[in-house]
């Protein structure tokens, strides 16, 4: 169980959206067994009566007034864009059809 | 001048004995002299910093009131977003982007007239214990310039260290803030979690992550808290409380009857000889100060480290998904006919260093449907043990206390290959990060055996952070009037300057 192939990196990185070479999917896969066998420690304490913490505090919604603020113009917005038109995020080819 | 403390420069501001343009400069010119050894810094704000600069001192001519450390020239750590400078996170992915917004610290040190002299090198997205997973080179230590300085926050530790800056921010998500501290012999406070906002923190483990204060002496480090922290609404996860009364603390040190617990699981095999001495040392001068040492025993944070890198991954694996090359930052093989996932994927393995696509796969991993609940569920379970630790043991103690780190700084590239002994610098600072309280790095002496700074760390309930430096007030006080003389002036002055 504490180990991964390197098929499972493959798979693995296709989720992340990472392209790996064949070098860094074999690395990362020998890595990962000793990482997963220190990490798996977990499981000696993590009893079924024991509750999860998913964070610090006791997280609450948080509302505020439904008024118009101050906020970026279109032009600060898209200053980081590496491809803007028309005021909108230029993108590459999203559906798969013919361009 | 350079080699006063915050303090002492405000003190010469008010007199009008040098102005906040002159302070500035020799600021300048110090990092222009020995930051080509150190590195501690990505970008350099030279004209911002000098225009700030002018403008406090018009401010103080006018007879305007000031904030404490108004015109005091400050180091900010390269993963908060100041408007118009370069925040590049020490990752490629965001080379040259220049952020359309402030933070709320960058917000809060601009209401304070605190003067922003640049950004500085950290570890890719806070990744790191040593500041070498930068994209854009590592940090020296200014103690031992073949040594790491710490990480991921080295290069505003190291600026202090190198008198490069007075005061410098951080940003802690296991250790980031004091680890560094600790290795170069400096101050540095990862505060209560939520105590300081994290609007325009670029996010790395959103449950984790703290901004805070890092400067050369307590009572600095509590007026640039003080500065910094305060409820924000634009942060859903800021405390709606007052900040910690910090300064008047730091001016007290007074811990007379004060319980201060030693967590025994935090000593022993592993740590350096000489960071035990110092640590005994230290404990020695806060129970001659006043205060009472007592044990106390906290059994789950052996598990913390375990827990913390199930978490931090899981977290970051979701944080970092929105370097999608679509909206800003860089974006790679966006030739006619490429599809847009065709275009994240390259420009996410050419953007993201080693250490990130490691976190990135690994919490992807642990959240993966069917290893769910054995890794991140099993690792959330884990905080709640930790955090049971913790409670348990402030019903002993006011404070609790360790080493900061098991060792001083290791030599550059030691441990680079070597992922495992990389992540156990953390084991002292990471269980502060899992409860989300309080937790302070205070330089405690240098170790007989290499002669490096050594760490002592303080750890306080949440939102009682003004008992950590109440603490450290009293050490530091104790170990000055032991050792004659600031730490700093024991380190060896870099490149023949003095």
């Amino acid at each position: 169980m504490s180990s991964l192939s390197r098929d499972e990196v493959a798979n693995l990185a296709r989720l992340a959206r990472i392209e790996m070479s064949e070098e860094e999917l074999v690395n990362l896969a020998s890595e990962f067994t000793v990482i997963l066998e220190a990490v798996a420690r977990v499981q000696e304490v993590a009893s079924a009566d024991v509750a999860p913490t998913s964070h610090p505090l006791p997280l609450r919604n948080v509302f505020r007034p439904d008024v118009t603020k101050p906020s970026l113009t279109p032009e600060e917005a898209l200053s980081g864009a590496p491809a803007s038109e028309e005021q909108r995020f230029r993108v590459p080819q999203i559906l798969g059809e013919e361009a | 001048m350079i080699r006063s403390s915050a303090v002492e420069m405000a003190s010469a501001l008010a007199k009008g004995e040098i102005t906040s343009v002159a302070l500035t400069q020799l600021h300048f010119d110090r990092i222009a002299s020995v930051d080509t050894d150190v590195h501690a810094f990505l970008h350099l704000d030279t004209d911002g910093a000098l225009a700030q600069a002018a403008a406090v001192d018009a401010k103080r001519a006018k007879g305007e009131k000031l904030s404490p450390l108004a015109g005091i020239p400050l180091a900010l750590k390269d993963v908060l977003v100041q408007k118009g400078i370069p925040t590049t996170c020490g990752s490629k992915i965001l080379e040259g982007w220049r952020p359309p917004y402030d933070s709320t610290v960058v917000t809060n040190l601009k209401n304070n007239d605190i003067i922003i002299l640049g950004k500085t090198n950290m570890d890719e997205f806070a990744m790191g214990s040593s500041t070498e997973n930068s994209a854009y080179g590592p940090t020296h230590n200014p103690w031992d310039l073949s040594r790491i300085p710490g990480g991921s926050g080295g290069g505003s530790a190291a600026a202090l260290a190198a008198f490069e800056a007075p005061l410098a921010i951080g940003t802690d998500t296991g250790g980031s803030i004091r680890q560094p501290a600790a290795v170069t012999g400096t101050v540095g406070v990862k505060p209560t979690y939520g105590g300081v906002s994290r609007y325009g923190l670029v996010a790395f483990s959103s449950s984790l992550d703290q901004a805070g204060p890092c400067a050369r002496t307590v009572l600095d480090t509590a007026l640039l808290h003080e500065a910094i922290a305060g409820h924000d609404p634009r942060d859903s996860t800021s405390i709606n409380a007052p900040v910690p009364n910090v300064v008047a603390a730091a001016k007290s040190g007074d811990v007379k009857g004060m319980k201060i617990g030693v967590v025994k699981e935090l000593n022993g095999d592993g740590y350096q000889p000489g960071v035990r001495a110092r640590f005994d040392e230290s404990l020695e001068l806060l129970a001659k100060a006043g205060a009472e040492i007592v044990e106390v025993s906290c059994p789950n944070f052996e598990y913390a480290l375990a827990a913390y890198y199930l978490i931090a991954p899981s977290e970051c694996s979701s944080n970092l998904a929105r370097f999608d090359a679509m909206r800003y930052g860089l974006r790679v093989g966006d030739v006619d006919g490429a599809s847009a996932e065709e275009v994240m994927n390259l420009t996410r393995e050419v953007g993201f260093g080693r250490e990130v696509k490691r976190r990135i796969i690994l919490g992807t991993y642990a959240l993966s449907s069917g290893y769910y609940d054995a890794y991140y569920g099993s690792a959330q379970k884990v905080r709640t043990l930790i955090t049971q630790d913790f409670t348990s043991a402030f019903t002993k103690a006011d404070v609790l206390v360790s080493p900061t780190c098991p060792t001083t700084a290791f030599k550059i590239g030691e441990k680079s290959n070597d992922p495992l002994a990389m992540y156990l610098n953390d084991i002292a600072t990471i269980p502060v990060n899992m409860a989300g309280i309080g937790g302070m790095s205070l330089p405690s002496g240098v170790a007989d055996e290499d002669g490096l700074p050594v760490g002592f760390q303080i750890m306080s309930p949440v939102m009682k952070d003004e008992r950590m430096y109440l603490v450290g007030a009293a050490l530091e006080a104790a170990l000055l009037s032991k050792w004659g003389g600031p730490i700093l002036s024991k380190a060896p002055s870099l490149g023949g300057l003095a």
